[in-house]
């Protein structure tokens, strides 16, 4: 579906709208206050940028020299050329070890790749343990935002959810009840787990060690519970040196949410005792991504939401409305670099308003990608041709003054004398909800060529102010025999 | 210093008044006005759309009418955003386009860094809610955005602060987007308005009488929810009982404080 009319729908219950609006820009709130913190903020963006930067620019060997030393330390490490490649290795590794149930903490890029769906069709149990993304899952839904996959659904949603999945009150809704009631569910599922999935939000070249970042502490049950453990990460994740992380742990938590840092920072390095850890490195297309010389520096962003929780349009339209995995400014960019035909109307869900760009803590320019998206998406005829056919013909009409000042003319002149039933008409978009601009008599040349020499000479006159008055009544006039006409006809 | 008036398309169709003010202000702080017949557009709206093909022509047509003056100076943020940041690689002649670019300011933001004025004579009793027009704001870099962690700074407000009386809206969210996007406006009509009445409940929370900003767009789009709204309140098809708060371009406050 396109976006416009997901969003629409989104909007046609204003309540649920301005409410997703809020609880979000709260959040980006308490991002500000916790950036105004840190004096060195716009530096730390700076270099998280640069570090970004090198390393993608040889990440060939900085990716060799991580599966050196992650191997060195017990890891088997994986490559995978695309999502199916990702989904069968894991499919693997479970069916060699005879697993059945597994426990999952919050990955994006098994949501990329689809990796649940894969593995129960393959009769593998997979419980997600992120509180957000058990209830999206619970509901049979995807994550709606990177960070809080469930800020879609309201507290009385998730009570009856829980009432009819785990058996809760009915008609609860107060959070402590409602989250212990999952985590007792949870406790039980991490018992049962005959393996756990991680993501991986850094991982360290130089060490080959990985960090998962979580505010519930689940990522660390599902690693040490089961004696199997499998990460998964897209190969973008990787930065050079361990000197490097603080960087990253700084911006991170503090883009996300506004905490100084996320509860739960846990380091891997290597299997537990006794254990296996297998990391999967997923290409997907980033390689390709990569190369582009207008799109690759989205593969510098660290998944923290902050452009989400910043966009007007995101904040009103729902992360779902963007019908991909990552919504938002950043997957407006990523999702057609994956496959622009089926995400055309993506970076068109975008007013330009550049807020997305100032406020990603590694400076990727969400914006101005969008901006260029657009022109690529016309190029390969992926646009409406109507649209493409309008902008031609205003091409046409702005090339040449001429017929600029014709159209002008005719647009303010008939429109002024026609009746508010034809001019409010269905093709009118810009009408339905706001009325159009006043229709003066005269245009701005015409008024300016009637001020007389005064223009040429740079200098003040007494007749100019009066010209001026002259030209706002004018300008109101029009409106206002627009009005008058519009009261005949009703 | 000749100063070629750059009145975008949108201004000099529908919002006559708005140029000639820019031309007022201009000429009272000393700069010589012309303005160049035959003007259209800057090209952003087919530019906007991705359709750089149907705007290259309207750019190039901009350049050959203005590359001779020795500033370039338009009412509109959003605009001068266009020649500055989009014109690169958009017209043929890189040389000319730089040099193009180089002169090219909005209103305040010449008044402020070229003509370094700090001081506007005149009296506007009266608060104001400053709009900041993403463009001018993040796209020119008319005063620090919200989302960045630098010495606070705003030219637009600084020159208005100067005049007597004047008083500023306190907003919940001092810079978020109108929603008017240029063709965002059509193309996300739902989330364009509704961006749109969210800015302008702030403005009447805060207790704006008069709503300004250095984009006459944003001001279109605003004042179209606020007229339609009266429009509505009035129940019968035509404008009821005016409008909630006054819509000015910051030039028609300069002129009227005057």
């Amino acid at each position: 579906m396109k976006h416009a009319q997901a969003a629409a729908e989104f909007i046609a219950d204003p309540e649920r709208a301005h409410w997703h609006d809020q609880a979000l820009w709260f959040v980006r709130a308490k991002r500000d206050k916790a950036a105004q913190a840190v004096p060195e903020w716009e530096q730390l963006r700076q270099v998280a940028s640069q570090i970004k930067a090198h390393t993608m620019g040889q990440l060939a060997d900085y990716l060799e020299q991580f599966d050196a030393r992650a191997s060195a330390l017990g890891v088997v490490v994986h490559w995978a050329r695309d999502a199916g490649e990702h989904n069968r290795i894991v499919l693997q590794i479970l069916q060699q070890h005879q697993v059945r149930h597994v426990v999952k903490s919050k990955s994006m890029l098994t949501e990329e790749c689809g990796l649940n769906g894969h593995l129960e069709q393959h009769g593998i149990e997979v419980v997600d343990t992120d509180l957000g993304e058990r209830i999206v899952q619970l509901r049979g839904e995807h994550p709606s935002h990177i960070v809080l996959p469930a800020i879609h659904i309201k507290k009385a949603e998730v009570g009856e959810l829980f009432h009819q999945r785990l058996g809760t009150d009915a008609g609860a809704t107060d959070p402590k009840y409602l989250t212990e009631a999952a985590r007792q569910h949870l406790r039980q599922e991490f018992l049962r787990a005959d393996a756990g999935i991680t993501g991986v939000n850094f991982a360290i070249a130089e060490t080959g060690g990985f960090v998962v970042c979580t505010n519930e502490g689940n990522a660390d049950l599902t690693a040490s519970l089961p004696k199997l453990h499998i990460a998964c990460m897209g190969i973008e994740k990787l930065i050079p040196r361990a000197r490097d992380l603080g960087v990253f742990l700084r911006l991170l938590a503090r883009s996300a949410t506004g905490q100084p840092i996320t509860s739960y920072s846990s380091h891997f390095h290597g299997p537990q005792p006794g254990g296996e850890l297998h990391l999967v490195l997923v290409d997907n297309k980033r390689s390709e991504i990569l190369a582009s010389s207008d799109f690759g520096r989205a593969l510098h962003c660290i998944r923290c939401g902050a452009c989400l929780n910043t966009c007007p349009v995101y904040r009103r339209s729902g992360g779902h409305s963007y019908g991909a995995t990552i919504a938002g400014p950043i997957g407006s960019t990523l999702n057609p670099s994956h496959d622009p035909g089926a995400y055309p109307t993506l970076p068109y869900a975008c007013s330009l308003c550049g807020s997305c760009s100032e406020v990603c803590p590694v400076k990727i320019d969400l914006d101005h990608q969008l901006f260029t998206w657009r022109d690529r998406l016309v190029r390969q005829g992926l646009v409406p041709w109507w649209k493409r056919v309008s902008m031609r013909a205003l091409g046409l009409v702005l090339r040449s003054p001429n017929i600029y000042r014709l159209t002008g003319w005719l647009t303010r002149n008939v429109g002024r004398h026609l009746p508010r039933w034809l001019l409010y008409n269905r093709l009118n978009v810009w009408g339905r909800q706001r009325e159009i601009p006043p229709l003066p008599k005269k245009t701005f040349a015409e008024l300016y060529a009637e001020r007389g020499p005064v223009a040429s000479r740079g200098t003040q006159s007494q007749g100019e102010g009066s010209q001026l008055d002259e030209g706002r009544r004018l300008g109101e006039s029009g409106a206002g025999e627009a009005d008058r006409e519009n009261r005949d006809v009703q | 210093m000749r100063v070629g008036l750059f009145i975008p398309c949108y201004i000099e169709q529908f919002y006559p008044q708005v140029g000639l003010a820019t031309a007022r202000v201009l000429e009272r702080y000393g700069a010589t006005v012309e303005y160049p017949h035959g003007q259209t557009c800057c090209g952003q709206p087919m530019a906007n759309m991705g359709c750089s093909g149907a705007a290259r022509p309207v750019a190039e047509h901009f350049i050959d009418l203005f590359e001779d003056y020795d500033y370039v100076v338009g009412p509109s943020g959003s605009c001068v955003s266009m020649v500055r940041h989009h014109y690169d690689g958009l017209v043929k002649d890189r040389r000319r386009q730089e040099k193009l670019c180089k002169k090219t300011f909005e209103l305040c933001e010449f008044l402020h860094d070229v003509l370094e004025i700090r001081h506007l004579e005149g009296r506007f009793p009266h608060q104001v809610g400053l709009h900041q027009g993403c463009h001018g704001l993040r796209g020119l870099g008319l005063g620090s955005p919200s989302e960045r962690m630098v010495p606070h700074f705003n030219k637009v407000r600084s020159l208005l602060e100067s005049l007597e009386g004047i008083r500023f809206s306190q907003l919940e969210r001092p810079d978020e987007c109108c929603g008017f996007g240029g063709t965002f406006s059509v193309s996300e009509e739902a989330v364009s308005c509704m961006m749109g009445q969210d800015r302008l409940r702030d403005h009447l929370r805060a207790g704006t009488e008069v709503l300004t900003s250095v984009d006459m767009s944003c001001l279109m789009h605003q004042e179209g929810l606020l007229r339609r709204e009266a429009t509505a309140g009035s129940g019968s098809g035509h404008e009821g009982k005016g409008l909630a708060m006054r819509v000015m371009h910051v030039a028609e406050i300069m002129v009227e404080s005057a």
